[in-house]
């Protein structure tokens, strides 16, 4: 790690050393000697694609994998860390992608779970902690209210609370696993800021995630991971976008899809004045007014749970809209079910993979003709055709690049980017009018990512209307000729593609477009 | 490839009667009389004189195929079931009301030729299985109603509507006990040995039928998706609902054919206290079978055939005839404990094996599912 002595943070001492760290599962070797060191108030990111073994060395350093091989080293001393309590009582805490909140409970509550201060052997001392929690409440700029429920807490400031969580149990390091995942641009800029805060008092920080330009951002040191192994070190100054991207995958990657103007035609899709209601009978889609022409990318960006859901369900036949209507070059298609828009050509990727998108348990075969299954040639009367269905799915596995040993393996034996894969391959086949795409590379690696934007890029240019709806916001920029902001059910500016920046969507996707920052109480949840 | 697979698959079953009949031999030393000393020999006595019985001679053999036929029916009535994500309990309300319809059908036509009367009642035995099975889906697809629930209910309803319609308006006069008259020329005739009716075939044409529809066919394909992702079979534009009701009428036919073979090939009449637990032991079947057509022929051949020596192990060894049912629970537990099993033989847990079960509980309409 020669680049690192560059760094400003290499003269502080190290806080953590993981040295040689091997673990091995049956088949496969998830960490291969890994070396890492983390210096005090540091932040180092860790990069590497799913499935590269960033999750088990966390795993090892939070107490809940035991390494085969290799020590862990904390402020100098060999220790051993056998469990998440362990982990805890060293000063190591871990903020996981996915919330470990309990709704229903106060911002106190949630903190003190598990260790409550005893004012004696019955009595909780409520208001010691609730000083502590105002008090390091310091880190965020502002207070906090201890007695808010964090339900009612908009995204960003439970992420804070889950923060301040870790904080609260005196972390000396502390390990953010995708923290940014779920937060739009400004969202992000404010953990940023609180992250230098604990920094700058002596935190050392693991930073996980897959997008660059935010590591770029952020850390003082990266290291990169692939399949086990650590594969580089890089400070930021000395690098790029692309360097690391093709460090994480191993080969050179386009970043950017190289798109050609688009030559939108006449209206594919026409949506007016459509609302929708959710499970519970709330109305969470308000009178949406959009078209897509054919040959165009139109983009539907917002923060998830803005109603973007129960959009793409009312447009996929999947839920009946309350009230608006849809057309289908001119024809309607208000309600119309997921087989009738099959046959009208319409593809539709689902968010969820595992739920809708597949059946699991059944062979890429079955699976390559899910929505198709009931036609010629894969059925003739009652009767299935084997063998037409054998010979779809190896064109489409062929076609889109699935790794699979054979057509035969069940879907779950896949990693989830060739499931996507073969999701895409299914719904992208044939002569299409409109492609409904709902967060098509949420969780991807980028070699999956490239690919499958490359091909919806490709669609496009035959002409057929694209409606994309996704939660990731550089994908949007990424592939929309025209891009819609979506808050709070309504649609509150539609712009240009490529003109439009990442700054001013993720003010309009924070805010819906009024003045002000963004509000700490989820709006409606009070 | 498909041997693999399926010798993957018979494994657990394999030992859980290995384990079985272990268990059943303890109970077979310990609870012979003390006195004597621990007989040890008992078991091997015991289980040599149920194999005899079973496949001793012809007869002996033909006996075992009469009794695995409406087991093999019941089962694969619960089998299929599995298929959809259903759990069909009710398998046995399906066979009484099958069996009481073509004990009605069959008195009717008592004095009608045999080519008439028997396919009638077949078809009226088949036709109110199904009904009967469609019940509980219609509720389970419309109103989210759980089949569990509702067919362990329409199974005492079952019961209740045979003892009425038994000692009431089709009661056999002068009988002297509640029976229905006898079914006269729809009996179905002997085809071999002593009881080998026309019957037997149903079950040996069930199997190919239900393999065929479900792997074959596409709304066999349709049924399986339902099953294994409820929510992907609406996506790909079928409806759960209709093939939920569809499955289970299919089932409680298959249910129904399996009553009638007993009332018209064995008994002859309905009897009002009919105590035969078909349906029940179709439950053992499936899940003994993997809920796979070709398992289920094979393990309600097995039941069977415990069935059908039973009463030999209880003349020459002296253990009784019920012991059959103690084997049969212990199968049913090690079956369902598999994790106790693979841990007893230290075999690996290949995931997605117990699919069928895991799909039971986390089938289409267990939870509140919005329109369409």
């Amino acid at each position: 790690m020669s680049q690192a002595a560059s760094s400003p943070a290499a003269s502080k001492p190290a806080a953590l050393e993981m040295r040689g760290v091997t673990k091995r599962f049956p088949g496969v070797v998830a960490n291969d000697h890994i070396d890492l060191d983390v210096r005090r108030g540091e932040i180092h990111a860790l990069l590497g694609e799913n499935g590269a073994g960033k999750t088990t060395l966390m795993n090892i350093l939070y107490g809940l994998v035991t390494p085969d091989e290799g020590e862990i080293l904390l402020g100098g001393k060999t220790v051993t860390i056998a469990s998440p309590a362990d982990a805890i009582s060293q000063g190591i805490s871990m903020v996981h992608q996915h919330f470990m909140l309990v709704p229903v409970l106060t911002v106190a509550e949630n903190i003190l779970l598990g260790e409550e201060p005893m004012a004696n052997a019955v009595i909780m001392d409520r208001k010691a902690a609730h000083t502590r929690i105002r008090e390091l409440g310091r880190f965020f700029g502002t207070e906090i209210d201890p007695d808010l429920r964090v339900a009612s807490l908009s995204v960003g400031w439970q992420q804070r609370v889950e923060i301040l969580k870790a904080l609260y149990r005196n972390a000396d390091i502390l390990v953010l696993d995708e923290p940014t995942a779920v937060l739009t641009p400004q969202e992000t800029k404010e953990i940023f800021t609180v992250l230098r805060r604990l920094t700058a008092e002596g935190t050392s920080i693991i930073f996980i995630s897959h997008k660059l330009y935010e590591v770029l951002e952020i850390a003082d040191r990266i290291t990169v991971i692939r399949r086990g192994k650590v594969v580089g070190s890089r400070i930021p100054s000395e690098t790029d976008e692309d360097d690391l991207a093709e460090l994480m995958v191993g080969r050179e990657v386009q970043l950017t899809v190289d798109r050609g103007e688009s030559h939108p035609a006449a209206v594919t899709l026409s949506v007016s004045g459509l609302t929708v209601s959710d499970d519970r009978g709330h109305e969470v889609v308000h009178g949406l007014d959009f078209e897509v022409k054919a040959g165009e990318v139109f983009g539907i960006a917002g923060v998830a749970g803005n109603g973007q859901d129960e959009l793409v369900e009312a447009l996929a036949g999947l839920r009946r809209p309350a009230s608006g209507t849809v057309q289908l070059a001119g024809r309607s298609i208000t309600g119309a079910s997921p087989r009738r828009l099959h046959n009208l050509r319409v593809g539709f990727v689902p968010a969820d993979r595992h739920r809708y998108g597949l059946v699991l348990v059944f062979p890429l075969t079955d699976n390559s003709v899910l929505t198709s299954y009931y036609r010629a040639p894969y059925s003739r009367g009652l009767v299935r055709d084997a063998d037409a269905i054998l010979r779809h799915a190896e064109q489409v596995i062929n076609d889109f690049d699935v790794r699979t040993p054979s057509p035969l393996v069940h879907a779950s034996t896949l990693s989830g980017g060739n499931q996507q894969k073969l999701i895409v391959g299914r719904e992208f086949f044939g002569d299409l009018r409109l492609l409904v795409l709902d967060q098509p590379t949420r969780g991807l690696d980028v070699g999956s990512i490239e690919f499958i934007h490359r091909q919806v890029i490709a669609k496009r240019d035959a002409g057929t209307a694209v409606l994309l709806i996704s939660a990731e916001l550089d994908e949007v920029l990424e592939l929309s000729d025209r891009i819609g902001v979506m808050y709070r059910g309504r649609l509150v500016a539609v712009m240009d593609g490529r003109s439009a920046t990442r700054e001013e969507v993720g003010l309009l996707m924070a805010t819906g477009g009024r003045e002000g920052p963004p509000p700490i109480i989820a709006e409606g949840a009070a | 490839m498909n041997l693999r697979r399926a010798r993957d698959a018979a494994i657990i079953p394999a030992l859980s009667i290995v384990l079985a009949l272990v268990f059943g031999s303890l109970i077979m030393i310990f609870s012979s009389p003390l006195i004597l000393g621990l007989d040890l020999t008992l078991p091997l006595l015991a289980y040599k004189a149920l194999v005899e019985g079973a496949f001793g001679s012809f007869g002996a053999v033909v006996s075992t195929i009469v009794n695995a036929s409406p087991l093999i029916l019941a089962g694969l009535a619960v089998g299929v079931a599995f298929k959809a994500g259903l759990f069909n309990i009710g398998a046995q309300g399906q066979f009484l009301t099958g069996g009481l319809a073509a004990a009605a059908v069959g008195v009717w036509l008592a004095h009608a030729p045999g080519p008439v009367a028997i396919p009638l009642a077949l078809v009226a035995a088949i036709l109110v299985g199904s009904v009967y099975g469609a019940i509980p889906g219609f509720l389970k697809a419309y109103t989210g109603a759980h089949e569990v629930v509702t067919t362990i209910m329409l199974n005492y309803i079952a019961l209740y509507i045979v003892a009425y319609v038994v000692t009431g308006p089709l009661r056999a006069v002068g009988a002297t006990f509640a029976r229905t008259p006898d079914v006269g020329n729809a009996t179905l005739p002997i085809l071999v040995g002593a009881n080998g009716h026309l019957g037997i075939l149903f079950a040996f044409v069930a199997v190919p039928l239900a393999w065929w529809l479900l792997y074959r066919s596409t709304i066999g394909f349709e049924i399986r998706t339902v099953g294994a992702g409820p929510d992907a079979a609406r996506y790909a534009g079928m409806h759960p609902r209709l093939l939920i009701v569809v499955t289970m009428a299919f089932c409680g036919g298959l249910a129904g054919l399996a009553g009638s073979g007993e009332i018209l090939g064995l008994t002859g009449f309905m009897p009002a206290g009919y105590s035969t637990n078909v349906g029940f032991d179709g439950i053992t079947v499936a899940l003994l079978g993997q809920a796979h057509p070709i398992g289920i022929m094979f393990a309600g051949l097995l039941l069977g055939a415990m069935r059908a020596g039973a009463p030999l192990m209880q003349i020459e060894a002296g253990v009784p005839s019920q012991m059959v049912d103690v084997l049969q629970g212990a199968i049913l537990f090690f079956l369902t404990a598999e994790v106790l099993v693979r841990y007893l033989f230290r075999i690996r847990a290949k995931s997605a094996k117990v699919a069928e079960l895991q799909t039971v509980a986390s089938s289409y309409g267990g939870q509140a599912t919005p329109a369409p």
